[in-house]
């Protein structure tokens, strides 16, 4: 194991053991913590520059370019900007709470962190159940953001953390269920151990997960349902501009409206890098040659990838309607979901070799095939009928 | 008594006293998810990790967006509403809580647990609880499964559309 690959976990043992042994434990602490509240919002900050020049270039325009070289100190202006605007509360407002839902939501985005091991060695909190904390945490975020709709007054953010809430609950199936297939294959609800089960390489393919039939279906379910749950387009129904505005956040200005968007982008970071961990082997390296490479280069470039993708389909793809969010996640993939758990289970079961590749290829490409023709004919063009509005 | 579990304890209580008092019916359903978020805390705090984050996962998460949605689907959480409760019930409710709480008090005072000398206390970890669920309570969990799907095939009944 070179030192460059644990270069930060060695400098953490080096200052802690120069310190004082009275503050030892205080120090060790504030430098696993304080890393993870530096890095993720510096990586906020390069994505929010991606993003408008991503963005601008799919619609045929530079994006930011004033500020800085190409653009690139444009956070910095958005700060300043954010920092010195007027921070407005309506005068209706419950001010406890429309004060307190941005701090939730933060706290909230940042506790996750806690157990994606962002390198060999480098986990905050090595917890028996890091995925199931993981979840029971992000559970949270969904009352921040009914704080933030409902203590605003106002019928548009209501309206948006309605939506949010329920657009939350239904993408939370599929999103655990897609997971509960990776925690039957590892035997374990650890991440650490996720990650090391997915170690090692089979000629020059590693055993990541998302190789296999099962983890492939998989990681697309999760990622569509990772999608849904940061409310990111095409599944931003709850900030649907051309209907509600912003939604939930309307009503904040200034420096809560900076720490809404920062909230939005933690919980990307932080449901990528799980979607990493579970499926694509976490800080793993991809080829058996480039192992030499720090684990957390590559955990840290699987999770800009993941962004890029985030981008790309926010660039691309048009937003869905309530009753289409809502078909796809109960008809669609909740099912599709059942049957990925029931293929992992055969996987693990059937010997190894040709067949389970085919016997589960040949299962779930069937379910597929069989959802989408279901899905499909269901949704006949025919008049609309109303039931309580006749 | 530790000093984070004090805390945790104060964190629990204040949410529930504000879940009791607060006139707001929304300000009293985030009260009360601040309590259970406190009840969850309080057992990763004794080293039951699952019933922990179950804790979280289920009552945080769910329960309490459920009440919250009860909330504004019913009556709307902002009517101040004069206070409806007779002057009795005070008395009556406090009578109901010593009652209650006598009975637990003699039922934990003469359990057999209480009475037989402490075993070494048990380290149960996730992996001892997922054997025993599959292994010596797989009948109750499979009854308890079903009938978690036929709840849930009524609710899809209850909630179609009906035919015009």
């Amino acid at each position: 194991m070179q030192p460059s690959d644990q270069v930060f976990v060695l400098l953490k043992d080096w200052i802690v053991g120069q310190s004082p042994i009275m503050l030892q434990p205080g120090v060790s602490i504030l430098l696993t913590v304080v890393p993870i509240l530096l890095v993720f919002p510096v990586l906020f900050a390069l994505t929010t520059v991606l993003e408008r020049k991503g963005l601008g270039r799919i619609q045929n325009r530079y994006g930011p370019n004033r500020v800085g070289f190409y653009g690139i100190l444009q956070p910095m202006a958005d700060a300043v900007k954010s920092l010195t605007k007027e921070d407005i509360v309506p005068a209706s407002a419950d001010r406890a709470v429309h004060f307190l839902a941005p701090l939730v939501l933060l706290a909230v985005a940042f506790v996750p962190y806690a157990v994606l091991p962002i390198g060999r060695n480098m986990v905050a909190a090595n917890l028996d159940a890091g995925v199931l904390f993981f979840f029971a945490i992000g559970a949270i975020s969904e009352l921040s953001v009914f704080m933030a709709g409902w203590s605003s007054r106002n019928k548009y953010s209501l309206l948006g953390a309605m939506r949010a809430v329920a657009q939350m609950i239904s993408y939370e199936v599929p999103l655990l269920l897609s997971s509960i297939a990776v925690i039957m294959a590892a035997g374990s609800l650890s991440t650490v151990e996720i990650v090391e089960k997915q170690a090692g390489f089979t000629g020059i393919f590693p055993h990541w997960y998302v190789l296999t039939p099962w983890g492939f279906a998989g990681f697309i379910l999760f990622m569509i349902a990772a999608t849904a749950e940061t409310n990111r387009s095409p599944f931003d129904l709850p900030e649907g501009e051309s209907e509600i505005i912003a939604g939930y956040y309307i009503e904040y200005s200034g420096f809560k409206f900076a720490l809404f968007f920062l909230g939005e982008y933690l919980g990307m970071f932080a449901i990528s890098g799980l979607g990493i961990t579970l499926f694509l082997g976490g800080w793993s390296a991809p080829l058996p040659f480039l192992t030499w490479i720090p684990s957390w280069i590559w955990f840290f470039t699987k999770l800009l990838v993941i962004v890029v993708g985030f981008i790309w389909v926010r660039g691309t793809l048009p937003r869905l309607r309530m009753d289409q969010l809502m078909n796809f996640a109960w008809k669609f993939m909740l099912p599709m979901a059942l049957v990925v758990v029931v293929a992992a289970g055969a996987w693990r079961f059937l010997p190894q070799g040709v067949t389970r590749w085919l016997v589960c290829s040949v299962f779930l490409a069937g379910a597929y095939v069989l959802l989408a023709r279901g899905v499909e004919t269901r949704n006949k063009i025919a008049k609309r009928t109303y039931r309580f509005a006749e | 008594m530790s000093t984070p579990f004090l805390i945790l304890a104060a964190v629990t209580l204040a949410g529930a006293w504000a879940a009791m008092t607060l006139r707001g019916l929304v300000h009293c359903a985030l009260a009360l998810a601040v309590a259970f978020a406190g009840i969850g805390a309080l057992y990763l705090n004794l080293g039951a990790q699952f019933l922990g984050l179950a804790q979280l996962l289920v009552y945080v998460g769910a329960i309490a967006v459920l009440i919250v949605f009860v909330i504004l689907l019913t009556r709307g959480g902002d009517v101040d509403s004069p206070r409806l409760s007779p002057a009795s019930w005070p008395a009556a409710g406090v009578a109901v809580a010593t009652a209650v709480f006598a009975v637990l008090g003699w039922a934990v005072f003469h359990s057999n647990a209480i009475l037989a000398p402490l075993a070494p206390a048990p380290q149960p970890n996730i992996r001892q609880l997922g054997v025993a669920l599959m292994d010596g309570y797989v009948l109750p969990l499979e009854v308890i499964g079903l009938m978690l799907t036929a709840a849930l095939i009524g609710a899809v009944v209850v909630a179609m559309k009906e035919k015009p």
